[in-house]
């Protein structure tokens, strides 16, 4: 499926758009850290925890968890929020 | 200092919004970027140098949007590449998740490729293939008295975080350490870090509900002394201290400093031939703690006998409506003879005195805020 990638992680994937799989949102960003080495850690602390400054959208939702169901034909759309003024 | 004498002082200044080289004729200005920036826009705590290959250097990094991390170099800063594993707790229920690292220190010299990182949330992490791979120092990080050592989870939170830093080694034994934790004290193992003790009898703390508490304190920067490894001084946040180990008490040697100048400040830089030789730069820490330059008067305080009595060097600093602060990693020497001394502000400028602080000149502005300065000499 489709994933948008943020200005912020793209010198891992030097593309705004990638593709990945998986049937949660987990599995999926375990996929993009099998393509793409280190980007997960970047957006998910150790604890499973989507970092403070980052949000993730799937279609128009916002997944506030790794164990968010995903189906084929999802987008999924990453963004660095923002922190400040 | 490093093992390459024959080659250019570089300036490694990280800052929070990336990290740059500055390269000059041998102290003489104009000083220029050579390098970088690296990682512009990056919050870079610390980038230090490797001493035993002169060429290995790390980096503590962290974006304001995405975790931080860990970039290596092996080729003097040509190319960096990301840490596979940077610090991070292990996952558990409740755990905890590294905000930053705040702190880099390589180990021992008996032991190449080992580093040692403090973070913030105050936790120390090691790695042994070069901070590739990093992973927790147990007898620390699991210590069932840290959380109460470290004052973590407490709902007082200091400015930055709560940080590890000041790791300091002892060169006679690599099992030997010392490291500061703001605010929780002086901590020192004497088994590789299996153990660990509160080293801070004789620090006077205003803020703790028993000022002489066994731990608590805020030093701001730790230093052992390279060639008598048992002299120790420490700047805090209520002042300065200097340590004989083998007496096991701080005493409060910034009670020297004029009094209204005060002895607050993040950093000490030690003179590495001479254990009698220390420098210090004030900051405000009255009232409301602006924490810059007393009366905007910038100026190095220099001890030339363990801290007993204290002589201002503000040659070529300005003379008025001057607000620097200094932080505990942007003030350092570069092991010459004499000594080259060198500080970076947090209104981004460099400054250097080459001949031990008697007179500075500033070698470059306009940088971001300026977290940390190390002099070394490449391996190119």
């Amino acid at each position: 499926m489709r994933v948008l990638i943020p200005t912020q992680l793209r010198s891992y994937t030097r593309l705004a758009e990638v593709q990945a799989e998986g049937g949660t949102l987990d599995d999926l960003l375990y996929d993009l850290d099998r393509q793409f080495p280190g980007i997960r850690f970047r957006m998910i602390n150790e604890q499973d925890a989507i970092r403070e400054h980052i949000r993730i959208f799937v279609n128009m939702d916002t997944a506030e968890s790794l164990d968010y169901s995903l189906h084929p034909g999802d987008t999924v759309r990453i963004i660095g929020a923002l922190s400040g003024g | 200092m490093d093992s390459n004498q024959t080659a250019p002082i570089t300036l490694l200044v990280a800052t929070r919004k990336g990290a740059f080289f500055l390269n000059g004729d041998n102290g003489h200005a104009p000083w220029s970027v050579t390098a970088g920036p690296f990682f512009l826009g990056a919050a870079v705590n610390h980038m230090v140098l490797d001493p035993r290959d002169g060429r290995t250097l790390l980096m503590a990094a962290r974006p304001g949007h995405i975790g931080p991390t860990i970039y290596r170099s092996s080729d003097a800063g040509q190319t960096w590449t990301e840490a596979s594993a940077p610090p991070a707790f292990p996952k558990r229920e409740g755990g905890e998740s590294v905000r930053h690292t705040f702190w880099l220190t390589p180990g021992h010299a008996s032991q190449p490729g080992v580093w040692y990182a403090g973070t913030s949330p105050p936790a120390l992490f090691r790695s042994s293939d070069g901070g590739d791979t990093w992973e927790g120092v147990a007898g620390f990080n699991d210590n069932p008295m840290r959380r109460e050592w470290a004052g973590i989870g407490e709902e007082f939170e200091i400015p930055g975080g709560n940080t590890l830093h000041s790791i300091n080694i002892d060169p006679r034994d690599p099992r030997h350490m010392y490291f500061g934790i703001s605010t929780g004290g002086v901590f020192e193992t004497t088994d590789g870090g299996e153990t660990w003790q509160p080293l801070n009898r004789g620090i006077v703390s205003y803020f703790l509900p028993n000022p002489e508490a066994e731990f608590g304190h805020d030093p701001h920067c730790l230093r052992i002394h390279p060639a008598q490894p048992d002299l120790i001084f420490t700047q805090t946040h209520t002042g300065i201290f200097r340590m004989e180990r083998q007496n096991a008490c701080w005493e409060h040697v910034g009670m020297a400093m004029p009094a209204e100048v005060g002895d607050i400040g993040f950093p000490i830089v030690l003179h590495p031939r001479d254990p009698n030789t220390a420098w210090v730069f004030p900051m405000d820490g009255t009232e409301i703690w602006p924490r810059t330059s007393p009366g905007g008067t910038p100026a190095v305080y220099v001890t030339h006998d363990r801290g007993a009595s204290w002589q201002r060097q503000d040659a070529g600093f300005p003379r008025e409506h001057a607000y620097y602060t200094v932080k505990r990693q942007a003030m350092t020497s570069d092991g010459a003879d004499p000594l080259g001394l060198y500080l970076g502000t947090t209104g981004g400028q460099v400054w250097a005195s080459r001949d031990e602080g008697q007179s500075w000149v500033k070698l470059y502005e306009g940088l971001p805020e300026i977290l940390a300065v190390e002099a070394v000499r490449l391996r190119q």
